[in-house]
């Protein structure tokens, strides 16, 4: 499937300034072109849209799939601005009448999961139906907490997802002791634990990761045993789609499970937890299944000689495969979605502020101790 | 939560596993890093040699993991004849002070700097010998007395054969009784009654004196000498208690060596002058009968030690080490021979930790014939053949000094045709005609072990630009033939050759010997990359600035021009400057080349930075080399360039200017002074240091930790970043490899090259060679057909491509030669690309990916070293499968699976701590491998339960001694082109060294051994009907392993 992109990617490079737009509306398409440097305004480019599909009268919201194929609001000047300049060649405009549009999310993986609704253990686009959250229409994903339901209170699984994004990941991890609680008393035992954020990176933009948070687990492997140097390796190793398990310092923002959620309709609507969950049958595997397409983004191959020649760019075309959830799993459900709120705002308010240990804190962070 | 999900268990394939993979440490080879006693035993002719640590313990711990995270130390390797070898290991961390081998017997006594004893004896086990350590000591005083006078300074092993007599610091000599060590506290020779014994006028000397000496009387056991440092030499009655004579000389006695009929006392003192003593009765206090200094008359060094040996003809040899001239020669490690009339102070280039001369004499005879001075210098082992005129030197079979110039880079061929290897020692010989014809004189013992089954080359590039050969079929390393690429360059070094030239024939006679040489002339021209064709005998070396050199192999010795071509790396890459070294001058006209592998073409990269990849097609005639800034095809028939490619991405400014050179050579500059200030606080400090011992030590290991623990308060934490392709050095060529595969389309194959880079691109090109008639014709042409960008980014260290039936394609002209079967060219190709982080399998024509193994990711651990190889099983004899064998930089070696990329066994193997053990590690075709574990030592790991080379030797103290003269060699020539002798199964106690996940059967067999000689015979019926097998092996044309690793950054 990535292979078509890259097709058309290398089109890119012609030059021409005028861009082919392929519009559609119900089952109807209709074909025009703009000018890739001068686009013009929103207003206007919205008067021709439904000019051209006769649709004059009806109110419509506008949305136009980008490179790594998730569908994207146009609504102003600037998301058409970028809608056209980043068209690669085909702009390719979705319109829908603005109370359907209601229902149906932008977002990443919102185009592919359509397409592919097996491969994710979706249950398509309607489910979305009953959330809409009131999060600003083009953003992307950059994070999510998953597996709430399994793993201890304390610990946090945190998700970063680095497609599309130019941010850096970001921080820094060193050696520490942590303190355990073990049948003879406390024990101290060596841990890797975040050392510092980079201003801007995509970890600090989280707000999820925190300076003294212990590593507990990279990608589901325990970290316990091993030397920085090779967590370090096996963090970059992952870092197309990195899954952090720590046990944040301050243990005051963690989730609170109000009761137990059916697990199984949990399960089900969470196709990221369950995926998680799944005993890793495929970490060793070899066969050309799915952690091949979908959990990683595929290698380039060029063939031939190509003049001019082309800087093999990374294409981050699989992230809507991959993270088809979109969201944080636990957002799925409504009961929960108060506590997740509730998370959420405290953690913007002041992730690295509020420092307390729980009471009774089974484990504090321990002195830099290094090699 | 997905955790390391372990392989289906199919008991099958476990066996299976068991039968074909197997772990053991087996063999050291080279010489032992910083050797500090030597020992040796006259009737087993074995010699010993221990080792101690210092103040780099941490940069170069001997080799192998012990559970208990001690290290091994302290090891007295013993070596007889070739082949005979064993090592103990203390389990003290403390240096070997001194050995002492006990008269006529299997045991020897080793003293450590912590002032114990140990007593190790060679006992035959299971038909083979082991030495084991039986027993250790500490001399106690009586309560209350100062250290030093419990402080053992002289060893003497009496002739009783249990008697130990320990000179100490207070003047004391203590009687020790073996095997138990008790002290016989009643037969205690105390300074003081000495003295009381002695006459007036000899009584005013200080009472505090140490006993430097001890010798027993040649004939009377009865009798010992006790020498004093302060010139007091005594003889003492043993039954009497009494002083029989006594000498007094002036000055501070260093040592003491008694005439064979015991008439004649010579002692050596710290002034540079020895005195001749007459022995008699008679007289209480002769007069020396002569004095002479012989390096006067200005103020000399002390002469350490001092031999005065008897021969038939009349004369005697002298044979001293030190007393040279203060001033001038002050610095130089000699030793002198001086025997009627000649003298020669033999220079060594490290310092002189210990000598010996082996005498023709049994017991009982009347002269000491002297025939062979052993010399341990600190980074050598060097033999002299006294019975020749010019006393030439011994090539040693084992113990090569294989860091003479320091290692570079290492490359191992399996299996070398007969032809070829001949060829090899013909020229290796031409070059060894300076050394004597002598059978090699420290010929004890008996090696068990069968032939070689088959010849294997060890190259070592060295940083003076030349290549060593080393045989590396058996248990001794030994050096074939000496390949310098100096030559061809314009170096500054041929003027200092005829100062050092000028100096040799003033006094004093100094002649210099040995090869260690530390210090290069020119670091540039530095050997970083060898390719060898076995078949072809072409081989092409690449250096540090950008040198490449295609040679051939040519028995006469020749002189021709070396054609020289230019690779433009940067293209049309404009604005660059290269801040690096410049490149190397070429020598204009033509060169005389002696006889062996001459050069013929050099390839000047420029930029010239170092050499990162390399590799020969034979058979296509081609050469591919990368560096930091690209790579290009050099077609060395017609002679010209084919292409080059510029790997660089546009804003990579720092591989433009050329740091990594910058980086090296500052590294490399680092390294050369550390070396140097270790090699001076050596050389001054004491040969005992003069307070308590190991005082010294602790106070600079404290040193050392307080600076450790400042060093520690710097917090160290890690950036986690994704790679990008604007990282540094993407464009850094790690490998190259040629193939003949599909790369264009499934119907026609054509040759290819393909190339990694460090930013984890792999490029392919699609070469046209012209066919044999025409090839002179025709231009080779080559055409971009593929670039692969990995999505991970991280650097390619092997590229491999796998025929129809999942077997790496063989060797160019392995066919060709009836070698190997020919690739199945029906079934799909595939494609291998070893990163750092992962392995993937592509389909051919069509690169789409197949099957990976995510190393990094699940592990931590990163590739450092991987290669083709192919494991026989111990049970059926024709079965064997190809796998790779992986290094990671956590120092553990992994076997993963062909075609299927599953890890099938893990075993630790170097402590990931050592970086310079893990960078020189080299794998051989057949599941073996080396690694240095000192700049001196290779250590020799199996991964393979079938191809084993390990020492299996013994030693009986019943044999018969033989003390004929050694017989010269008819024709050295003979002597060379015998095969070394080929060992196998570990008999050594070094401990455990394996703990991978499978269970190591080398203990068990070992356990076998030693209680069941019919299991002996039945495991050794097994490896002769393997030996057998690797004929028949060859003729079964199975296909050989690729190696990988020829990337490799440094």
């Amino acid at each position: 499937m990535n292979r078509s992109f890259h097709k058309s990617q290398t089109l890119r490079f012609y030059d021409c300034s005028a861009v082919e737009v392929k519009s559609k509306f119900g089952a109807e398409f209709r074909r025009f072109s703009l000018d890739r440097q001068k686009p013009g305004k929103f207003e206007d480019f919205y008067k021709l849209v439904v000019h051209t599909h006769h649709i004059s009268n009806t109110e419509v919201a506008i949305g136009y799939a980008d490179v790594h194929g998730d569908l994207l609001p146009i609504n102003n000047d600037d998301n058409f601005c970028k809608a056209v300049s980043s068209a690669s060649p085909l702009l390719r405009v979705f319109i829908q009448r603005r109370e359907e549009a209601e229902h149906c999310s932008f977002g990443a993986g919102s185009l592919s999961r359509r397409r592919r609704p097996l491969a994710l253990r979706e249950d398509g686009p309607r489910r979305r139906a009953h959330l809409h959250i009131g999060l600003p229409h083009d953003f992307r994903p950059v994070s999510s907490i998953i597996d709430v339901d399994i793993l201890p209170e304390t610990h946090r699984r945190v998700r970063l997802y680095r497609h599309g994004c130019q941010k850096p990941l970001g921080f820094y991890i060193r050696d520490g002791t942590s303190v355990r609680v073990a049948p003879q008393g406390l024990e101290k035992v060596p841990g890797i634990f975040i050392s510092r954020m980079v201003p801007g990176g995509l970890a600090e933009s989280t707000g999820l990761l925190a300076v003294d948070d212990e590593v507990l687990e990279v990608n589901g492997i325990e970290v316990a045993g091993k030397t920085l140097d090779q967590v370090t390796d096996m963090m970059i190793a992952n870092s197309h789609n990195l899954i952090v398990t720590v046990k944040p310092a301050n243990q005051r923002n963690n989730v609170v499970r109000c009761g137990r959620v059916s697990g199984s309709s949990g399960r089900s609507s969470d196709s990221t937890a369950s995926r998680h969950s799944l005993p890793a049958a495929h970490v060793l595997q070899n066969l050309p299944t799915d952690e091949m397409e979908s959990d990683e983004e595929p290698d380039v191959v060029l063939e031939g000689v190509l003049e001019p020649r082309l800087v093999p760019r990374p294409t981050p075309g699989s992230l809507a495969r991959v993270n088809g959830a979109g969201l944080a799993p636990g957002l799925h459900s409504p009961g929960r979605e108060g506590s997740v709120h509730r998370l959420l705002s405290s953690l913007r308010s002041d992730p690295r502020h509020s420092l307390a240990l729980p009471p009774g804190g089974v484990e504090e962070h321990g002195p830099a101790v290094t090699l | 939560m997905r955790r390391f999900l372990r392989p289906g268990h199919d008991p099958a394939r476990e066996r299976l596993k068991r039968d074909l993979f197997q772990f053991n440490k087996t063999v050291e080879h080279g010489f032992p890093h910083q050797p500090s006693a030597l020992g040796y035993s006259p009737s087993l002719r074995i010699l010993a040699i221990g080792t101690r640590s210092g103040a780099v313990k941490l940069s170069w711990p001997r080799g192998g993991v012990l559970p208990s995270g001690a290290f091994p130390e302290h090891a007295p390797p013993s070596y007889g004849a070739p082949g005979v070898e064993f090592m103990g290991l203390h389990r003290e961390n403390n240096a070997v002070v001194q050995i002492h081998f006990l008269p006529g017997q299997c045991q020897l006594v080793t003293l450590l700097d912590d002032n114990s004893l140990h007593l190790w004896s060679l006992k035959v086990k299971g038909g083979v010998s082991e030495l084991q350590e039986d027993e250790s000591f500490t001399l106690r005083g009586p309560p209350g007395a100062a250290p030093s006078a419990t402080q053992i300074t002289v060893v003497l092993p009496h002739s009783s054969r249990e008697l130990l007599y320990l000179g100490t610091e207070s003047g004391n000599v203590f009687v020790v009784q073996l095997p138990a060590f008790c002290t016989l506290e009643d037969r205690t020779i105390s300074s003081d009654a000495v003295l009381q014994r002695l006459p007036e006028e000899a009584r005013h000397r200080r009472v505090f004196e140490m006993v430097e000496a001890l010798q027993e009387h040649p004939r009377d056991p009865n009798q010992i000498l006790i020498g004093y440092s302060r010139g007091l030499i005594v003889i003492w009655d043993l039954q009497g208690s009494r002083v029989l004579c006594h000498f007094l000389s002036s000055q501070q006695l260093e040592n003491v060596c008694w005439q064979r009929d015991g008439h004649l006392i010579v002692s050596c003192h710290s002034d540079g002058s020895y005195y001749q003593w007459p022995v008699s009765h008679d007289t209480q206090q002769p007069e020396p009968l002569r004095s002479c200094v012989p390096y006067g008359p200005f103020p000399c060094k002390a002469i350490t030690k001092i031999f005065w040996l008897t021969t038939k003809q009349g004369l005697p040899f002298t044979i001293f080490q030190g007393g040279m001239p203060r001033a001038s020669y002050g610095d130089r490690h000699c030793i002198s021979v001086v025997h009627n009339g000649e003298q020669t102070a033999f220079d060594f280039t490290s310092r002189v930790i210990d000598f010996t001369v082996l005498v023709e004499a049994g017991p009982g005879a009347a002269f000491d014939d002297p025939y062979a001075l052993v010399v341990l210098a600190e980074e050598e082992l060097v033999v002299i053949d006294l019975k020749t005129a010019g006393w030439p030197p011994v090539q040693p079979p084992y113990l090569a000094s294989l860091h003479c110039s320091a290692i570079t880079c290492s490359h191992h061929i399996s299996n070398i045709p007969l032809k070829l290897w001949e060829r090899i020692i013909a020229a290796g010989s031409r070059q060894n005609t300076h050394f004597s014809t002598m059978d090699w004189p420290i010929d004890g013992g008996t090696s068990l072990a069968p032939a070689p089954p088959q010849r294997d080359l060890l190259l070592t590039g060295h940083e003076d630009g030349t290549v060593r050969f080393w045989d590396a079929s058996g248990v001794c390393l030994r050096l074939l033939y000496k390949l310098s690429t100096v030559r061809v360059f314009l170096t500054d070094t041929d003027p200092s050759e005829s100062l050092n030239a000028q100096g040799e024939d003033e006094w004093p006679p100094l002649r210099k010997v040995g090869s260690f040489d530390p210090y290069s002339d020119d670091p540039r021209l530095g050997i970083q990359k060898i390719f060898l064709c076995k078949y072809s005998g072409y081989l092409t070396v690449a250096g540090t600035a950008g040198q490449v050199l295609v040679l051939e192999l040519n028995d006469e010795e020749a002189e021709h021009a070396v054609e020289q071509v230019e690779a433009d790396l940067l293209q049309d890459q404009e604005g660059y400057r290269w801040k690096g070294h410049e490149r190397l001058c070429a020598r204009p006209g033509p060169v005389c080349f002696e006889p062996g592998f001459q050069p013929f073409v050099l390839v000047q990269c420029q930029p010239p930075a170092v050499v990162t990849s390399l590799a020969l097609h034979s058979e296509w005639r081609l050469v591919a080399f990368g560096t930091s800034h690209g790579f290009g095809l050099f077609d060395h028939q017609q002679r010209r360039q084919v292409f080059v490619k510029c790997t660089l991405h546009p804003s990579d400014q720092l591989a433009l200017e050329g740091p990594l050179s910058r980086v090296k050579s500052l590294k490399k500059s680092l390294r050369q002074s550390f070396r140097r200030i270790r090699r001076s606080r050596v050389s001054s400090r004491k040969r005992r240091p003069a307070g308590p011992p190991g005082e010294v030590p602790e106070g600079s290991t404290r040193a050392e930790r307080a600076g450790l623990q400042n060093m520690e308060l710097a917090p160290v934490q890690r950036k986690i970043e994704a790679r990008s392709a604007e990282d540094s050095f993407t464009g850094f060529v790690r490998t190259l490899y040629f193939a003949d595969t599909y790369l264009k389309d499934s119907s026609r194959h054509c040759p290819s090259l393909w190339a990694g880079t460090n930013g984890g691109t792999v490029y392919a090109f699609a070469l046209r060679v012209p066919p044999a008639e025409r090839r002179m014709d025709e231009p080779v042409r080559a055409e971009q057909a593929k670039e692969i960008q990995l999505m991970h980014r991280a650097p390619v260290v092997g590229i491999l491509v796998l025929d129809g039936h999942s077997v790496p394609l063989p060797e160019p002209l392995e066919v060709a030669h009836d070698l190997s079967k020919s690739p199945d060219m029906q079934g799909s190709h595939q494609l291998l690309v070893v990163s750092e982080e992962q392995f993937k399998v592509f389909t051919l024509p069509k690169v789409s990916a197949r099957l990976k193994l995510k190393l990094t990711a699940l592990e931590g651990s990163r590739v450092r070293r991987v290669s083709a190889a192919r494991f026989g099983s111990c049970r059926a004899e024709d079965y064997g499968e190809h796998h790779l064998a992986v290094l990671t930089n956590l120092g553990d070696i992994q076997v993963v699976s062909l075609p299927l990329l599953k890890p099938q066994v893990r075993y630790s193997c170097i402590r990931r701590e050592d970086v310079s053990g893990i960078a020189s590690c080299v794998f051989t075709k057949y599941g073996q491998g080396f690694y240095l574990i000192s700049p001196s030592e290779f250590e020799r790991f199996s991964l393979s339960t079938k191809w084993l080379v390990e020492p299996r030797c013994l030693v009986d103290s019943a044999e018969t001694k033989n003390y004929s003269r050694p017989c010269n060699r008819s024709s050295p020539e003979k002597a060379s082109g015998q095969a070394s002798p080929y060992c196998l199964f570990p008999y050594r106690n070094s401990g455990s060294q394996s703990d991978g996940e499978e269970r190591r059967s080398g203990p068990v067999m070992e356990h076998a051994l030693l209680n069941d000689e019919k299991v002996l015979k039945e495991i050794q019926s097994t490896l002769e009907a393997d030996r057998g097998s690797c004929g028949d092996w060859r003729s079964q044309r199975v296909a050989v392993g690729y190696s990988l690793g020829n990337g490799g950054a440094e």
